[in-house]
């Protein structure tokens, strides 16, 4: 099977214009929204208290709010997480928040309402096991924990910092080995290209204000690599092609070329992006805003390599000349004493 | 003609797929449950307690399925979780004090085969459930403390060479002043301290009779070095009270240590337990001033004022008789005459015999326990916010809770064992018995993370990560079996044998497994089949230019082969960089898909190569199905 019959001669870079002013209007937007809204950062940054409960029963969040709210817990932000018995409490850093001690009188006053104590389990389930004043023996609580995060204030700092060291250090790394194996025109253009795809895929994150955590950041990092994948995969067939078409200008050379790679370049976002959807569809809710930038991250990265990296390299000036093999001889002549 | 493989290129594919086959196997076994049973420092884990424990069990009726030792602890094997808890609770009541018992899901690998190295995937605490703390240990205190010490030995010195000295103080943030009577006396000290303490930076300080001593930078790296080494030490025996049994301490940067204990359901008493900074101290009860009088107003010289845990006050002289390093073993119990929770103490020789000494002389007086944590807050700005000092630096506040928890009459002379009473509950009693025999912390520590996973939660992320692993490999598959037909099984079965050489990696190495970690498998499956539709649609090419079938396969494999590498190594460099800035479930997903890439470049190029060869190489061919 083959869904192009015949090779295609799109005429990709003519739209070099077209697609440089739509990159530069969307990243724009994406890049004010970074600077006016900000990314919506999850505690992994920001720090704070994240607790992730399940009741047996319905449970109401106004009630939840409420008996917080007595216990004297305030900023707390509740929202059902999934179904009607799941609950989710966030609470920034604050003044009696600055410690890991919190997530336990959360749970604490939640459970006094039952009114039940965690105990060591005896019988075999994967469950949290309670005692209370009508069951002496041990049974499943009713206000099982699923999820305690509690990031302190310097750690959230330092991640940041990290995270944006992280994306410099990858982005130089590559630019020093695209430059190495090919020419620094293209590293230029592959690394305009990343910048490009991690821009947008912040971009639609700041804009939709979704939650920015530390899965998502290695999902942004990993989007490096694939966005890279591709373009690399491009720029290969262009620089075989600048020493087999000898009589064609850079244009007709590069344009040749993306047609050439592009069935292999649809092929493999298509096999990619099955299985990113796949797990946005059933990875769960832990890894969704993961799989959720990846899948931004391989359509954008898809697009980049066609109509961002090629066209930045045309426009830096790549010629037959700089695609050549350095002289041998006159290298080594240097070294002949 | 060119479309074969030397019998050395098969071997090479052969000895590379078998090993992996079978390190990949452990993972289809599945877990028993289990007891893992650990020494503590005055046990062995012999063939002794292998044989008590198992007639403990017999006499119960408890049918176990297997028992084996190995380095450091003994591993007990169940049919089932009831059995597997029922043990517990009677191998804990029958070990206690001599043992940690901790439940556990065991591997069910043949033994043969763990002989081997063969076991399965290290699952991280976001897989398996547990708690996840980072702590970042006080090296502002440690330091101080260390030169509380110095003070005091100093004095010990100067005494002991009968110099004669005014005073020994600690001044903050400019070191220990020592003021002697003159400058003679001052020159005396200076080389007898420089004698004895060669790393400290010793100089005369202010006037002519004072030496100011600074603890230098290789000294108080030291400190910190041994502050952490000695924390993770407290730690790992507070851990092993509360009977965990795989826990993880690890030092993480110069101040910071990470702390895992799967399985645990408790945190809260995990995390108090860990937490606290609790030391014991013992000091003589000042009964020649009445306590009425010191209230209010000012401690007579040489005592010092406390307060009962009711709120009580009570005079104690200075002078710490013996103090928490001292006590060898502390255990809970009721007391069989008072029905009330008591603590057993053990002493170590020294203190041992300073205690018999003091209490003979001191019978009919009082002795008074005195129970001190240290609490430590990160201080907070008048908006509420957490405030850093001009270095940016954490501010913290420091407060000392001291506490006479028991002021009993000494009725005997005592030895080196004796008891503690006056305590709230049976719990205090057992959560004070495990700190005082846990030994203290080297300087308080701080959680500055906790990621915590309960049990179901731990379940449904491997539930929902495997279907996440076999619908994405099914798509694919399907994928490529209908778009390259038997170009697309050779494709399919390098796509499998990647998979399971990667599973064998990921074993083989004990890498830790986690969410983001399946999530980087599931990625490497989509992107693993790229190599295979590089040469696949290089091939394609070849013949469209009119090429024979087997010049298209030969020049397909040759021409993208660099074109492979070069996208997969850039890859790389991102993925290592992922690895290195990872922390926890980061790193995993880093792990994965390095050696995905690593495990797909081998798969793709060799394993599909070798089986085109082995099925086109010897035809004749006019066309090729793909």
């Amino acid at each position: 099977m083959d869904f192009l019959k015949k090779d295609t001669t799109f005429n990709f870079l003519g739209y070099q214009k077209p697609a440089l002013i739509l990159s530069t209007v969307l990243l724009l937007i994406g890049i004010l929204s970074i600077i006016f809204r900000g990314l919506n950062f999850g505690i992994d940054f920001t720090g704070g208290t994240l607790v992730e409960l399940s009741y047996k029963e319905t449970v109401q969040i106004q009630d939840v709010r409420e008996s917080l709210e007595d216990n004297n817990v305030q900023d707390a932000v509740v929202q059902y997480f999934g179904t009607s018995k799941d609950i989710m409490i966030r609470l920034p850093v604050s003044v009696e928040g600055s410690s890991a001690a919190l997530s336990d009188k959360l749970t604490e006053i939640l459970r006094e309402k039952i009114p039940e104590t965690v105990t060591e389990g005896t019988t075999a389930t994967k469950a949290q096991q309670c005692v209370s004043a009508t069951h002496t023996t041990p049974q499943d609580c009713h206000v099982q924990i699923k999820r305690v995060e509690f990031v302190g204030p310097q750690v959230g700092d330092e991640l940041t910092e990290q995270g944006g060291l992280a994306m410099v250090y990858a982005l130089i790394g590559i630019l020093l080995y695209v430059g190495w194996r090919f020419e620094w025109r293209f590293a230029l253009g592959s690394v305009v290209a990343l910048v490009h795809d991690v821009l947008f895929t912040l971009g639609i994150f700041s804009i939709f204000q979704v939650e920015f955590s530390l899965p998502v950041l290695a999902a942004v990092l990993a989007i490096i690599g694939y966005s890279l994948n591709d373009t690399i995969v491009v720029f290969d067939r262009i620089r075989e092609n600048f020493r087999k078409m000898r009589k064609s200008d850079s244009f007709t050379i590069m344009n040749t070329s993306l047609n050439q790679t592009l069935r292999r370049t649809v092929l493999t976002s298509v096999t990619t992006m099955v299985v990113v959807m796949t797990l946005l569809i059933v990875g769960g809710d832990l890894i969704r805003g993961f799989s959720f930038a990846l899948c931004i991250g391989v359509l954008v990265g898809t697009y980049s390599s066609i109509f961002v990296a090629s066209p930045v390299v045309l426009l830096l000036g790549i010629s037959r000349e700089d695609m050549l093999p350095p002289a041998k001889e006159g290298a080594n002549a240097d070294l002949t004493p | 003609m060119q479309n074969h493989y030397p019998w050395w290129k098969y071997l090479v594919i052969i000895a590379i797929l078998i090993p992996g086959a079978f390190y990949a196997l452990p993972n289809i076994f599945g877990d028993d449950p289990g007891i893992q049973i650990r020494g503590t420092r005055n046990s062995n884990v012999d063939t002794e307690l292998m044989q008590r424990v198992t007639e403990t069990l017999q006499a119960a009726s408890i049918p176990q399925k297997s028992a084996a030792l190995d380095l450091n602890s003994l591993k007990v094997r169940f049919e089932n979780t009831d059995d597997q808890l029922q043990a517990r609770d009677l191998l804990r009541a029958e070990l206690q004090g001599e043992y940690i018992t901790a439940v556990t899901l065991l591997p069910a690998t043949p033994s043969w085969m763990a002989s081997l190295n063969a076991r399965p995937m290290y699952l991280g605490l976001d897989l398996r459930g547990g708690v996840h703390f980072l702590m970042e240990v006080d090296m502002e205190q440690a330091i101080a403390l260390a030169e509380e010490r110095y003070v005091a030995d100093f004095k010990a010195s100067l005494r002991e060479e009968k110099l004669r000295y005014r005073s020994v103080r600690n001044q903050a943030d400019i070191g220990i002043i020592v003021q002697l009577r003159d400058a003679k006396n001052r020159d005396q000290a200076e080389d007898l301290l420089e004698r004895q303490f060669p790393d400290l930076v010793i100089n005369p300080y202010d006037d002519d009779a004072s030496l100011l001593v600074e603890l230098g930078n290789t000294t108080i790296s030291e400190i910190q070095r041994f502050a952490v080494e000695q924390n993770m030490t407290a730690l790992r025996n507070r851990i092993d009270e509360i009977g965990v049994a795989e826990p993880v301490v690890q030092q993480q940067g110069n101040s910071r240590i990470v702390v895992q204990l799967p399985g645990v359901q408790d945190t809260a008493r995990a995390k108090a337990i860990l937490g606290r900074t609790a030391t014991l101290q013992v000091l003589m009860v000042d009964e020649e001033h009445s306590v009425d009088s010191v209230v209010g107003g000012v401690a007579p010289a040489g005592s010092k004022l406390y307060k009962m845990r009711d709120g009580r006050p009570i005079l104690l002289k200075k002078g710490v008789i013996y103090s928490g390093d001292n006590i060898v073993d502390a255990a809970a119990s009721i007391d069989t005459q008072t029905g009330s929770p008591v603590v057993s103490l053990t002493l170590d020789a020294v203190a041992g015999r300073k205690n018999q000494r003091i209490t003979g002389q001191n019978i009919g007086k009082r002795m008074a326990v005195v129970y001190s944590e240290q609490v430590s807050n990160p201080r907070l700005d008048a908006s509420g916010s957490q405030a850093f000092d001009a270095d940016g630096k954490m501010l913290r506040d420091k407060r000392n809770i001291e506490e006479v928890i028991t002021a009993p009459v000494i009725r005997d002379q005592l030895g080196n064992r004796f008891q503690i009473e006056g305590l709230d509950g049976v719990d205090e009693a057992r959560d004070l018995a495990l700190l005082l025999r846990a030994g203290a912390l080297a300087a308080p520590i701080e959680i500055v993370e906790e990621r915590t996973v309960g049990p179901s939660l731990g379940q449904a992320n491997i539930d929902q990560g495997f279907l996440s692993v076999v619908i994405g490999f099914s798509l694919v598959l399907l994928f490529m079996l209908i778009y390259y037909r038997t170009f697309g099984i050779f494709a399919n079965v390098a796509l499998a044998f990647n998979l399971i050489l990667l599973v064998a990696v990921l074993s083989l190495f004990q890498a830790t497994l986690t969410l983001p970690g399946i999530a980087g498998i599931v990625l490497t499956v989509g992107m693993a089949v790229d190599a295979n539709v590089l040469i696949f649609e290089r091939i394609r090419e070849e013949l469209r230019n009119g090429n024979s079938p087997h010049a298209s396969i030969y020049a397909g494999y040759g021409r993208a082969l660099t074109t492979i590498l070069d996208a997969n190594i850039t890859t790389l460099i991102a993925a290592i960089v992922l690895f290195n800035f990872g922390t926890g479930p980061i790193k995993g997903f880093a792990v994965t898909l390095s050696i995905g890439i690593l495990t797909s470049m081998f798969t793709s190029i060799m394993v599909t190569r070798g089986l085109v060869n082995l099925y086109y190489g010897r035809k004749k061919l006019k066309e090729l199905s793909i």
